[in-house]
């Protein structure tokens, strides 16, 4: 029929169209940046490093292998533990321009290998190395080589972590923990302090001197956030639309691999950690998600019953026209 | 004076009639108002446009009760308080965005349709124009809307196209701080961009829509033969009951009939479009805040502004300023530039045949073009379509000349 012939054209046409302006363009205009499977073995990192750095870094993740073949005691993890939550606490303060985060979920999200390598230098497990030419000292958890300096402590404390500090994590926890020191997300309600507080204005001034207070403290733990970073991480309330699901992942499982030089960390996420993270950002991101795929079958419906009626009255209508 | 009778009941048909000649109204606007019977889908898309425009409205006022035109809280009142706090405000978001970016592609079929039969000529001249000023006025309406979110596209797509208005080698900077209200994109800019956006062109546009379906009842529309044929004779053939034999159907309900069919499949495209395959239409670099400092890697327009952007892009500023010009206000001298007498499809007028489908494959890739990097290969491709576009109008008029009266 010479109406479907029309269609037809108009169809091809549309979707070439389409197919120009949406995947064609976006695979010409980003990198294309491999994934490594959330498996942290220093390959990219090796890779991507000035010359002088790579003998260094492979031996550095030759060394993490080794250790990660160690048969770690949780029990005796357990005292060494004592040394990271000298830092990691309840109420913990900034130092070095960074409040370190909670580790309460850290065996339950992190990849054991990237843990391994935090602990023996977190400036190379981190591939921010670049920041501190004179040394992991200089990083605000670089004193830990100090502290824990066998392979067997090492090997030690991650099994505890796996161990002790791997329960069931929500998303929320999953992003506080990870993120949420350097990222804020207001549509989560969350600051780079934690969860915002609920606060009252006072009645007579209609000034809710608490919430100012809140505020200031916000505001100087992003200044030594800047003063750290070099600039203020983006809030990343609404990252997941603004990015690709693969930017983000490779972003989030290598930093420098999509932003060279940038100072953000690794945060070695593993499996679990990723899918936690990404859940929360989806929810304050992109919250119509269950919503809409309930209600787009019902629409779609509606307008297949109303299409099929519209024909019934046009063929009654054009009876006898032929 | 008209006569009035006393006793009519008021608001019953015959004390309507008096007053406002609900029957008149009614035959010449609808169950009188004669369509050729030789036509296909492609001449619902005008209804298919009226009606997007009417979602486009409706849409547009539920987002304009939470919506706050002010550089501060303008993203989070978009993309907190509509998507995620009001009821069913993403939805809304969603039909409006898919809605502006649909209604173009709807444009251009019913543009494309126009050319290819021929609908601009021998008295209907106006329609066409009238068309072209929707086009122009639709234009505006999406690039103001487009500030709104005030995300990094908002401001630097406003700060390139607004820049355009220096006039280049002009160096007219007071025009380009005159329409921004001031030196660079910020709360005077958004506020005026959100009046027309909101106010000023809805109001043109729909009288504009009016104005193009008053060119519409005299020379009624095209068929698809380009058949000029007495539609009085076959409007009183078609009275008569002679429907089969008659060229013409009434609008009201025969014709509307087909309308609303199509429609109905349309809005099964459109709605499969908000609930499944929304992000097309709504930039992603959009939800990253507008910042001043911060350009982003690659700016370019939504997807339909891209070719006329390409015609500016691969020259010196003067002449891609002075081609962009012209590419903008080209399309109005269609029914001037075509010289032949045939009113025909595309496909029967001998060279018109090859600049109709030369024109469309060069227009999509320019468009492909304009979103590109401008680099290498894709800057030359890019030129040579540009360069095209430009022949063909040249072409247009010596080819028409040509060609043999059917
Ligand atoms: C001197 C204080 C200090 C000690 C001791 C310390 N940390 Fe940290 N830790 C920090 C700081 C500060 C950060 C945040 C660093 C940053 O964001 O740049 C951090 C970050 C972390 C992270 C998050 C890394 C990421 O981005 O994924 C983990 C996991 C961690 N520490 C584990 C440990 C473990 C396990 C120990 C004990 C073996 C430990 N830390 C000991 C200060 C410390
Ligand atoms: C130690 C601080 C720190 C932590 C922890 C951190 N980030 Fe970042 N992040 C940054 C900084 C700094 C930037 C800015 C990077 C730049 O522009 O160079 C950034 C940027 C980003 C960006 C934007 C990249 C772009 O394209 O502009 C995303 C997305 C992001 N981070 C996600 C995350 C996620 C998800 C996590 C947790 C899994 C996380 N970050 C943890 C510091 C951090
Ligand atoms: C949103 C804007 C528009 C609306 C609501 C609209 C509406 C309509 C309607 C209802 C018709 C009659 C039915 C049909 O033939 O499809 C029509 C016809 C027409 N329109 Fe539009 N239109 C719009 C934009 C345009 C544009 C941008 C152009 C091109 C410049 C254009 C050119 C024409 C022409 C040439 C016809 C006559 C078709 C024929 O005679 O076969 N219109 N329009």
């Amino acid at each position: 029929m010479k109406e479907l012939k029309i269609f037809g054209i108009v169809a091809i046409f549309t979707l070439v169209l389409y197919w120009g302006v949406e995947p064609f363009a976006h695979s010409q205009m980003h990198k294309h940046v491999e994934g490594h499977n959330l498996v942290y073995d220093g390959t990219a990192d090796v890779e991507e490093c000035a010359k002088d750095k790579v003998a260094t870094k492979k031996a550095f993740w030759a060394d993490v292998k080794k250790i990660a073949a160690l048969k770690g005691d949780a029990a005796a993890g357990e005292a060494t533990y004592a040394m990271c939550a000298g830092c990691h606490m309840e109420g913990a303060v900034n130092m070095g321009g960074v409040t370190p985060p909670s580790l309460e979920h850290a065996g339950a999200i992190y990849d054991k290998n990237f843990l391994i390598a935090l602990i023996k230098d977190p400036a190379i497990a981190t591939n921010v190395d670049h920041k501190y030419p004179n040394g992991t000292m200089a990083h605000p958890m670089g004193s830990i080589s100090t502290m824990v300096t066998t392979p067997q402590d090492i090997a030690n404390v991650v099994a505890y972590l796996q161990a002790k500090k791997a329960g069931e994590v929500t998303p929320k926890e999953a992003f506080t923990e990870a993120c949420g020191r350097c990222h804020a997300n207001r549509y989560g309600h969350l600051t780079q302090l934690g969860e915002i507080p609920k606060t009252k204005s006072n009645i007579a001034t209609g000034k809710d001197i608490d919430a100012m207070k809140y505020q200031e403290k916000v505001a100087v733990e992003e200044a030594s956030l800047a003063n750290y970073l070099g600039k203020l991480p983006p809030d990343l309330s609404i990252i997941i639309r603004a990015r690709s699901e693969h930017f983000l992942h490779t972003f989030i499982e290598d930093p420098q691999s999509q932003l060279a030089g940038t100072a953000m960390p690794r945060t070695g996420l593993n499996k679990e950690g990723m899918e936690k993270v990404f859940a929360y950002l989806e929810e304050t991101g992109d919250p119509s998600k269950p919503l809409r795929e309930e209600t787009g079958p019902k629409v779609l419906l509606f307008f297949l019953i109303f299409t099929a009626l519209a024909f019934l009255w046009k063929k009654s209508m054009w009876k006898g026209h032929h | 004076m008209a006569h009035f009778d006393e006793n009519a009941k008021p608001f019953s048909h015959k004390w309507m009639n008096e007053r406002l000649a609900v029957d008149t109204l009614k035959r010449v606007l609808s169950t009188e108002y004669w369509i050729p019977k030789n036509i296909n889908f492609l001449w619902a898309m005008g209804m298919v446009l009226a009606a997007t425009f009417g979602i486009l409205l409706i849409s547009g006022i539920f987002l304009l009760m939470y919506y706050q035109p002010n550089t501060q809280l303008a993203f989070d009142s978009v993309n907190y308080t509509i998507m995620s706090e009001v009821g069913y405000g993403w939805l809304w978001r969603h039909i409006h965005g898919v809605g502006a970016s649909v209604v173009f592609l709807i444009i251009y079929i019913h543009m494309f349709t126009g050319i290819y039969y021929g609908s601009y000529k021998k008295g209907r001249e106006l329609i066409w124009l009238s068309g072209m000023l929707l086009f122009v006025l639709f234009s505006a309406e999406a690039f103001s809307g487009y500030m709104l979110p005030w995300g990094q596209m908002s401001y630097w797509a406003g700060m390139v196209i607004t820049n355009l208005f220096s006039g280049g080698g002009l160096h007219a900077d007071f025009l380009v701080e005159w329409i921004r209200g001031d030196y660079v994109p910020g709360q005077a800019f958004l506020n005026r961009f959100f009046m027309l956006h909101v106010l000023l062109v809805p109001l043109a546009i729909i009288g504009v829509i009016v104005l193009h379906f008053g060119t519409l009842r005299l020379p009624h529309v095209n068929n698809q033969d380009g058949e000029e044929f007495d539609f009085e004779e076959a409007a009183e053939q078609y009275k008569a009951g002679n429907v089969k034999e008659s060229k013409v159907i009434p609008f009201n309900p025969v014709f509307l009939s087909k309308d609303v069919f199509v429609m109905g499949i349309y809005f099964i495209f459109f709605f499969y479009l908000v609930f499944y395959h929304f992000e097309f239409a709504m930039d992603p670099v959009n939800f990253d805040p507008a910042n001043g400092l911060k350009t982003p890697t690659h700016i370019y327009p939504e997807w339909y502004f891209l070719w006329s952007y390409e015609i500016l892009r691969p020259f010196s500023t003067n002449v891609g300023l002075i081609a962009f010009g012209i590419a903008q206000v080209i399309f109005f001298t269609l029914p001037f530039m075509d010289r032949s007498p045939n009113v025909a499809p595309a496909s029967r007028r001998g060279l018109f045949k090859y600049w109709f489908w030369a024109l469309l494959v060069d227009m999509i890739v320019l468009t492909f073009m304009g979103k590109l990097p401008p680099q290498g290969i894709w800057s030359t491709v890019g030129l040579v379509a540009a360069l095209t576009f430009m022949a063909l109008w040249v072409a247009l008029p010596i080819i028409t000349k040509l060609e043999k009266k059917l």
